[in-house]
């Protein structure tokens, strides 16, 4: 490990400790809006842990999430707490692998399309078996504080950035991004991409799910058709975009903006989210290709370069 | 008597109705350059994607040091041996120079990485006289440079069959010069090669033996000056002299 890679690391862990003290200056709003920044942190830089250097889009992450949900849904009663979290990432990861093996054939628009009919398939399904046992919604009844769930988000993420830093360095990591480069030369290059792929997708997958599992005590009443809403595949998705998938740091360089600029739309016109979601994502793939990561790029080449 | 590295025993290829390529057999031994020549379509490229394992043979066998290759999957004949470069140069355009080189490294056949990949690259590097270049993106490179890359890339493998798919295509006249020197200096190292290739002047200083194919079919193997001069092969290139 080199001295930069040990002085990066003791800044992110102070900057972890300073951002854990937040519920201890304010358990409301404040509170509130930072548990959804952490929740989306994990969310994007896991889905980007994936989806950046192979550049397969995922639109996956509600179907995960609405698993680890269900996860604690169902479980919360029965097993002990701290074990939710852990059976809802190995669902998802088996979840993720299995789709992984059939669907990342599938190149471009197809694996997109399909992970978006995931999601979708996996609520229907809960749906109708919730139809035959003549339930609907469940409500998550815990004596879990919002201070919990962003502590343990917030753990999450750091777990997050630790795995991410540790592929980046990997041959898996590397591996990945010849993927993104070309595939054709990848295999022939003696990497076995499907393989690879399917890992990196069961990572994504299983971080996703246990967000959810995280999440579910928050919602107090969960059903198939908010815990499966495709909105969030989406807003991840522009939020990692916004940010750009070049860094580990990327993603979390979206989700605060976006955050904010939900919030503020959510409030001041609840009616026009998506059309606002909408103009947003146009305006990252006109004005910022590269997301935030790619902005710090240009800026640093055209004022590190003597400034023409 | 010299080592067999790749045996290539009645191999065929069938697209739907199109047999591309049919019933081949030929060897290839240790430290020869083996030139697969023949006019446009005649399935040299299609021989050379079954051996690196694009796709499958739909029947016969591939066989390198005795091990049994015909319809593995490509990233397994590489590791067992077999790197290639393509017929279109295929560089990792958001890699570096040395990165696409590592690529090869980091995989293949003999496996290196960290430091001693990335030694291992700078010396390949400098071997096919990128030394200067290797810090540049791979978009501001030259045409004859990107095959350079692609070149360092299949050698970080270090196969034990190296496959050039035309590398030396779309040379001008001073780049194929100093292209035909780098793959004799490869020769001389005593590499394993097969040749796909178009350029009669390599294939006459370059290859100890040529397979011609024509029509799928092989229709002449022997030294390049016999096979130049075999009366099929010049037909096959030329079509049949009508006045003779």
């Amino acid at each position: 490990m080199s001295t930069r890679d040990i002085r990066n690391l003791i800044l992110s862990a102070l900057a972890f400790g300073v951002v854990a003290l937040l519920p201890f200056y304010d358990t409301g709003y404040i509170l509130s809006i930072a548990t959804t920044m952490a929740m989306f942190t994990v969310l994007a830089t896991s889905w980007a842990l994936f989806s950046g250097p192979t550049h397969y889009i995922s639109l996956a992450t509600a179907a995960f999430f609405g698993l680890g949900t269900f996860v604690t849904g169902y479980g919360f009663q029965t097993m002990p707490y701290w074990s939710l979290p852990l059976i809802a990432a190995v669902l998802g990861a088996g979840l993720a692998g299995l789709v992984g093996m059939v669907t990342l054939r599938l190149s471009g628009v197809y694996f997109v399309i399909f992970t978006l009919g995931l999601a979708e398939l996996v609520r229907q399904l809960v749906t109708w078996v919730q139809n035959r046992t003549g339930q609907r919604g469940m409500y998550v009844l815990t004596s879990i504080t919002e201070s919990h769930i962003y502590w343990q988000l917030l753990g999450m993420a750091a777990l997050v950035f630790l795995v991410g830093w540790l592929i980046g360095r990997s041959r898996l990591g590397f591996a990945l991004r010849i993927i993104g480069n070309d595939e054709t030369v990848a295999k022939h290059s003696g990497i076995n991409t499907a393989l690879a792929k399917v890992l990196l997708f069961m990572v994504s997958g299983a971080a996703a799910a246990t967000v959810g599992a995280m999440l579910a005590p928050r919602y107090i009443y969960i059903e198939p058709s908010t815990a499966f809403a495709p909105l969030l595949s989406f807003q991840v998705v522009i939020m990692a975009l916004l940010g750009g998938t070049g860094r580990l740091w990327g993603p979390l360089a979206g989700v605060i903006p976006f955050t904010l600029l939900w919030e503020f739309i959510s409030r001041h016109a609840p009616n026009q989210t998506l059309l606002l979601l909408g103009l947003a994502f146009l305006l990252i793939v006109y004005v910022l290709p590269g997301g935030v990561v790619g902005l710090q790029a240009r800026l640093k080449r055209r004022f590190g370069q003597g400034g023409h | 008597m010299a080592r067999v590295v790749l045996e290539v025993r009645n191999v065929t290829k069938r697209f739907g109705g199109l047999v591309a390529v049919n019933d081949m057999s030929f060897d290839v031994t240790e430290h020869e350059v083996l030139g697969i020549i023949g006019p446009n379509g005649s399935g040299k490229s299609t021989m050379i994607n079954m051996i690196s394992g694009t796709f499958p043979p739909s029947a016969g066998m591939i066989r390198l040091n005795g091990q049994d290759v015909a319809g593995k999957p490509a990233h397994r004949i590489a590791q067992m041996g077999v790197a290639r470069t393509f017929q279109l140069v295929r560089l990792l355009p958001e890699l570096s120079v040395i990165e696409n080189v590592v690529a090869g490294a980091a995989f293949g056949h003999r496996r290196r990485w960290k430091a001693e990949a990335e030694r291992y690259a700078e010396s390949l590097l400098e071997r096919v006289g990128l030394g200067a270049v290797m810090t540049v993106p791979v978009s501001s490179l030259t045409y004859i440079n990107t095959k350079r890359v692609e070149l360092a890339r299949a050698l970080a493998c270090e196969p034990e069959v190296l496959l050039l798919d035309e590398w030396l295509a779309g040379l001008n006249p001073t780049e194929l010069q100093t292209g035909i020197e780098l793959i004799r200096s490869l020769r001389e190292e005593g590499r394993t090669v097969i040749l796909v290739e178009h350029v009669m002047d390599a294939i006459r200083s370059l290859c100890d033996r040529c397979v011609v194919m024509s029509s799928g079919t092989k229709i002449a193997e022997g030294t390049p000056a016999d096979v130049l001069s075999d009366a099929e092969v010049i037909r096959a290139y030329l079509g049949a002299d009508e006045d003779a």
